[in-house]
């Protein structure tokens, strides 16, 4: 009903929403006002699209985004731990932009495979990087599409008037987890704290079986279905008819886009880091353009043994962090700042976690895509996240289907497929890297990035992560 | 194998996951393209793998039915033909069933043994010309499926021989019943059943091909463990001692009331030590004899009793019941819950004491996570049935209740306290049902301004155990009332009898008369143990002293007293004062640790209550010797039981003999062999039984007096109850 209500007002004209924008921006130093027309005057010349800024909406922006190189993890990284890697982001980001360390009002990080020391990654890496001990921070964990809540809790902050620069990001270390002693082990550890005499100790100690020992690894698993990720990309990959091959092919187009924009130079996000005891890092290292051939000789990973989903085309556990300033526009053309991209319309959306898992982009493409009152084919930039090839290949084909619209999604037709053309030019989860919790910021600053070098208008990202759950969001180039 | 055969009717090998067998069992099936008129089996060809299809248009299952055996030979002997064919699949085009079991209709149609034997003999040759084939076959199975023609170990298979179990697909791989499982998918681009099964002729039909051209490999190479117990069982005094072993486990457990497991052990016997064509002789002549005898016909009739029984015959009703309420949190009304909550129905759980409710919510979180245990279901699944639970000490929610089940304390006042109290909060459709195990229907609904919505439910203990329920009409019940009350059980997995109102309905009625002679004998020196011994002897799963003590000593006489009172002198025998005094001294059964027998926690084994000696010695009567031997025990309490149940058939409390047999096998534990009592009437002889009963009667007086409908059989032995 809203978006109902809101559409004819969306569309009733460019010039209302931005008489709009001049009268908040009265308050703005008459120079900067200049630009402010300069621009307007310039994006109305080289787009014939309309802006989705809207009244009495903020319009947020992302300044810059940045991210530590994604390694293959047990590699350069090995000796870290998360809030090193986060630091790392947060000082390229400190960097790229000149902020003063004391300009952002609040920190989050997203995270999925928690530390137990460092459960509060963000704090401890913005305390680390050299933020003020006045800025708050806090993590947040929604799995692989961590970082994008923390991006738009941001926007969230922003929006209700209560921040106006916020720095979101988030952290992945998969070369070293937690693993744990068994309950019993556990259990009796806590109770020998407890006992207050040599006897009972000894008495405790001497319960100790051999079965207390075996450790508690943690797993890439539903806990509410006990299944694999992997094998449920298999199965979804299967119930759409996801051939072998395609994922093969869909996993080579990856990797060989990837390696192009990193030959190119188009991984502008990626930024330096001098590992201490190690290099400098500057390359993401997962990148390993191979043949069909190859790749077909691998066995399945997940179903055995007929099963599609494989080492070549799954996304590899990776280590990295990323970090984005995200800021009211008005606040980031204060500062002197020229925006990367609008942060516009978002959605999160969720359905069954055993048969649906990864079907997020398809559940949440449509629904953002309504709320901002675009179609598929106004968007000039996909960036999607590529958990396992055949889970891409899936949604593309649930994207496409209007019994699967019809029938699962309550829609009266399908939303149609992402041109490819269009789609994850610069390489994906497949080839740079999944740190599950980094992924999002990745998307958002490279749609952004893109949206910049290719000239397009609109961009969209969309990811799946563990629960069923999915997110989508809209992005605007910002006038150049 | 035709033994699995007759097991995997009645209770089926399960596989709720999808497989792909690949084995030496199935081998090979030849197809050309003319598939005409067949209307069981049908193939076609794709690439060079026949698909084979199997799909009953008359039936949910398929069975292995004349028809089915006939087509699949038929096309079996294309698929050979056809050069072009190098291997072949057999899928069932029926989402969730590949082949449920032979026909037992087609076994019942048999006039003789040699008939079945034949059958049997052409199952066979089928199965072993599958087996001997030279194209491979690979068996997709998804869903039900018998073990038939299932080629495994001979430990594993003498096991599900013998107990017909359902074996869980992870499990049956374990077992190497099958090579490869198929999990199931879930929504694509089609329904989840429909590309379910496709998929899994994909995997199968790639599978067929690597069989065919030898990339994978059938062969499997026996573990340490398989090779030691090959070379063990070379030995003859081995297989020996191992026959030896099985016979006795299972004379233990069947008490030799079941003929057909012993046949089995003698069929493996023939066939490991005389060969498979000795082997499948005795076998297929074993199972037509199986098939024409008095427990089989007993079996069956029960299987269709049981089938009848899980159809509402009253309609759909008006409403759902998607808010169910049960006042009481006690064993029963806690089981209901249990039952319920697992099925999606919101349940509110009332009773008057916090600790009463804890205990309540615990028993149901208790038979949850058990199942967890036992992983058939996950802790996820068993939190998300949980919260269909709410637990409450106040009627809040009650005018959202759909149906309210009571399960307070056996006391007619109580009851009337309870059912005003519910009617002035309940919606005006709600269902009133009263879980009681005796008190007349009519008198509970008397306190009621609604008597058209109150109905008995009566369920057994343990609930989710006990697959019986017992539904009572009042004269003044609706039809949609009982609808509702029929659909509600039937969601709860129930079998389901409905029976009139009257005291102690059916089941308890006929109970009661069996108990009143037990207490007499127990009073004429016959040990607990002994008595125990002596209907199991008969066939009874648990033995009447340990069923007192599970029903509970103070229930028994509560019962017995006013059911005394209802119905006279015919109930009598033991005296009530046993189990008043039972009672008084806190032998209550094994709710308070001591009954007939003593109970302690952590151990099975339980000893005779030394106390009840002294009860007994007080109420000491002496044994008549010419009605006091061990099978003139047996026939005196069975006697009783099977007069009350014809008189209620007489009366009209029962509706048909079919349902008194289910009400008596499901819920009192009547010997499934026999059938039911009107089936032991029938197969025994009304009149034998009527000379047997003469016989008590002179000596006890009217407890044995038989009832005119009983009469009436024993005069005219063409009229029977099951025709």
């Amino acid at each position: 009903m809203a978006s109902m209500l809101m559409n004819p007002i969306r569309s009733c004209s460019v010039s209302s929403s931005w008489a709009v924008r001049f009268g908040k921006l009265s308050f703005v130093p008459i120079t900067k006002l200049k630009i402010l027309i300069f621009n307007y005057f310039l994006s109305v010349q080289t787009k014939s699209k309309k802006t989705l800024a809207r009244p009495g909406v903020k319009n947020i922006v992302l300044v810059e985004g940045v991210r530590t190189p994604f390694l293959l993890s047990g590699t350069t990284y090995a000796d870290l731990m998360p809030h090193d890697l986060a630091r790392a982001a947060l000082q390229g980001l400190l960097k790229r932009t000149g902020i003063p360390k004391d300009a952002v009002d609040y920190i989050i990080y997203g995270t999925v495979i928690q530390e137990v020391k460092t459960s509060n990654v963000a704090r401890e890496a913005a305390l680390g990087a050299g933020f003020s001990d006045k800025i708050p921070a806090h993590t947040v964990t929604m799995a692989c599409i961590s970082s994008n809540q923390a991006m738009t809790s941001s926007v969230g902050l922003i929006a209700a008037g209560q921040c106006d620069a916020v720095v979101a990001g988030g952290v992945e270390f998969m070369s070293d987890v937690p693993i744990r002693h068994s309950r019993k082990m556990r259990k009796t550890m806590l109770s020998l704290n407890k006992a207050k005499t040599l006897g009972q100790r000894l008495s405790l100690i001497g319960s100790i079986r051999l079965a207390h020992l075996s450790p508690e690894l943690p797993a890439v698993a539903e806990f509410s279905t006990a299944e694999t990720m992997g094998h449920s990309a298999d199965r979804l990959a299967a119930a759409f008819g996801v051939s072998r091959v395609e994922q093969d092919e869909f996993a080579l187009r990856s990797h060989t886009l990837a390696k192009k924009a990193q030959d190119e130079g188009l991984l502008q996000d990626v930024i330096s880091f001098k590992v201490p005891g190690r290099d400098i890092v500057s390359k993401d290292n997962g990148i390993r353009p191979s043949s069909m051939d190859q790749m077909a000789k691998l066995k399945p990973a997940f179903v055995k043994p007929h099963g599609t989903v494989t080492a070549a085309n799954s996304s590899f556990l990776t280590d990295g962090a990323s970090a984005v300033l995200v800021m009211s526009e008005e606040k980031a053309l204060a500062m002197g700042y020229k925006p990367k991209a609008y942060l516009r319309d978002f959605v999160y959306v969720s359905q069954d976690p055993k048969d649906q898992l990864l079907l997020g982009p398809t559940y949440a493409t449509p629904k953002v895509l309504e709320r901002a009152g675009l179609s598929m084919s106004d968007i000039d930039v996909f960036e999607f996240h590529e958990a396992f090839a055949g889970q891409i290949m899936a949604n593309l084909k649930a994207m496409d289907s209007d019994w699967f619209a019809q029938t699962y999604m309550g829609r009266k037709s399908k939303v149609g497929t992402p041109a490819m053309e269009k789609f994850n030019l610069w390489g994906g989860s497949l080839s740079l890297g999944h740190p599950f919790g980094a992924t999002g910021c990745r998307l958002a600053t490279t749609v952004a990035n893109r949206l910049k070098k290719e000239g397009g208008q609109y961009g969209l990202i969309a990811a799946c992560a563990a629960g069923g759950q999915g997110h989508a969001m809209v992005i605007e180039a910002y006038p150049q | 194998m035709a033994g699995v055969r007759a097991v995997g009717v009645l209770s089926r090998l399960t596989l709720r996951r999808y497989n792909v067998f690949t084995g030496p069992s199935y081998r090979s099936f030849s197809v050309s393209p003319a598939m005409l008129a067949r209307t069981h089996v049908n193939y076609e060809v794709k690439g060079d793998v026949a698909v084979v299809r199997i799909n009953d248009p008359n039936s949910k299952v398929n069975t292995l039915s004349i028809q089915m055996q006939k087509e699949m030979t038929e096309v079996m002997n294309e698929v050979w033909e056809n050069n072009a064919i190098n291997s072949a699949v057999l899928i069932s085009s029926k989402p969730g069933c590949f082949i449920a079991g032979a026909d037992i209709n087609m076994i019942q149609g048999c006039k003789t043994p040699e008939e079945v034997t034949k059958l049997s003999q052409e199952g066979q040759k089928m199965f072993e010309q599958i087996e001997k084939s030279p194209k491979p076959i690979v068996a997709a199975i998804n869903g039900s499926c018998l073990g038939g023609g299932l080629e495994v170990g001979l430990p594993s298979a003498f096991d599900m021989m013998l107990t017909g179990r359902n074996i869980r697909a992870d499990k049956a791989k374990k077992m190497r019943l099958v090579d490869q499982l198929v999990d199931p998918l879930g929504p694509g681009l089609k329904s989840p059943e429909e590309r379910t099964i496709e998929y899994l002729e994909e995997v199968a039909i790639e599978c067929a091909k690597g069989i065919a051209n030898k990339k994978i490999s059938l062969r499997k190479e026996k573990g340490t463990m398989q090779k030691i117990q090959d070379y063990v069982m070379s030995f003859p005094f081995v297989r020996n001692q191992i026959y030896k072993t099985v016979q006795g486990k299972v004379m233990k457990q069947s008490k030799g009331l079941y003929p057909a497991p012993l046949k089995i052990i003698e069929c493996v016997k023939t066939g490991v030590e005389q060969g498979p064509v000795a082997g499948y002789l005795a076998e297929s002549q074993n199972f037509g004899q199986l098939a024409k005898t008095s427990e089989s016909a007993a079996l069956i009739g029960l299987y269709h009793g049981q089938v009848a029984c899980k159809k509402n015959r009253f309609g759909t009703p008006e409403r759902e019941v998607n808010t169910l309420a049960i006042l009481g949190a006690g064993l029963m009304g806690a089981g209901i819950a249990q039952v319920s909550v697992d099925k999606g129905v919101h349940t509110i759980l009332k009773d008057t004491t916090v600790e009463g409710l804890a205990r309540g919510e615990q028993q149901v979180y208790k038979g949850l996570n058990d199942k967890t245990k036992k992983k058939s279901i996950t802790s996820f699944e068993r939190d998300s049935i949980l919260s269909n639970l709410t637990g409450q000490l106040e009627y809040k929610g009650f005018e959202k209740a759909d149906m309210v089940i009571e399960a307070v304390f056996e006391d007619i006042n109580i009851k009337h306290k309870v059912i005003k109290e519910v009617e002035a909060v309940i919606p005006p459709h709600c269902i009133f049902a009263s879980n009681t195990s005796a008190l007349p229907i009519k008198d509970i609904a008397a306190a009621s301004k609604r008597p058209e919505k109150v109905i008995g439910m009566h369920y057994f203990s343990p609930v989710d155990k006990m697959q019986l329920l017992e539904i009572i009409t009042t004269d003044k019940t609706s039809k949609d009332t009982t609808a509702s009350a029929v659909a509600v059980g039937l969601k709860q997995g129930k079998v389901i009898i409905v029976v009139g109102d009257g005291p102690g309905f059916y089941t308890t009625r006929c109970l009661a008369p069996m108990l009143a002679e037990a207490v007499r004998l127990l009073q004429e020196g016959v040990d607990p143990k002994k008595l125990d011994a002596l209907t199991t002897g008969f066939g009874f799963p648990v033995g009447l002293a340990t069923l007192a003590d599970e029903v509970g000593i103070d229930v028994a006489a509560h019962v017995a007293e006013d059911l005394g009172k209802a119905f006279g002198s015919r109930f009598g025998g033991g005296n009530v004062e046993v189990l008043k005094t039972m009672v008084d001294l806190g032998f209550k059964g094994r709710k308070s640790g001591k009954g007939c027998y003593v109970y302690q926690p952590g151990t099975k084994v339980r000893d005779v209550n030394p106390d009840i000696g002294d009860i007994l010695e007080k109420y000491k009567l002496t044994p008549n010797p010419s009605v006091s031997s061990d099978s003139e025990v047996q026939y005196r309490l069975v006697s009783r039981f099977v007069n009350e149940a014809v008189m209620c058939l007489q009366e009209g409390i029962l509706n048909n003999p079919l349902e008194g047999d289910i009400g008596a096998v499901f819920g009192l534990g009547f010997p499934p062999c026999l059938g039911g009592p009107f089936r032991f009437v029938d197969s025994f002889g009304a009149d034998k039984l009527v000379n047997k009963m003469r016989q008590y009667e002179a000596v006890y007086g009217n407890h044995f007096a038989p009832c005119q409908l009983l009469l009436d059989h024993a005069k005219d032995s063409s009229k029977k109850f099951h025709k």
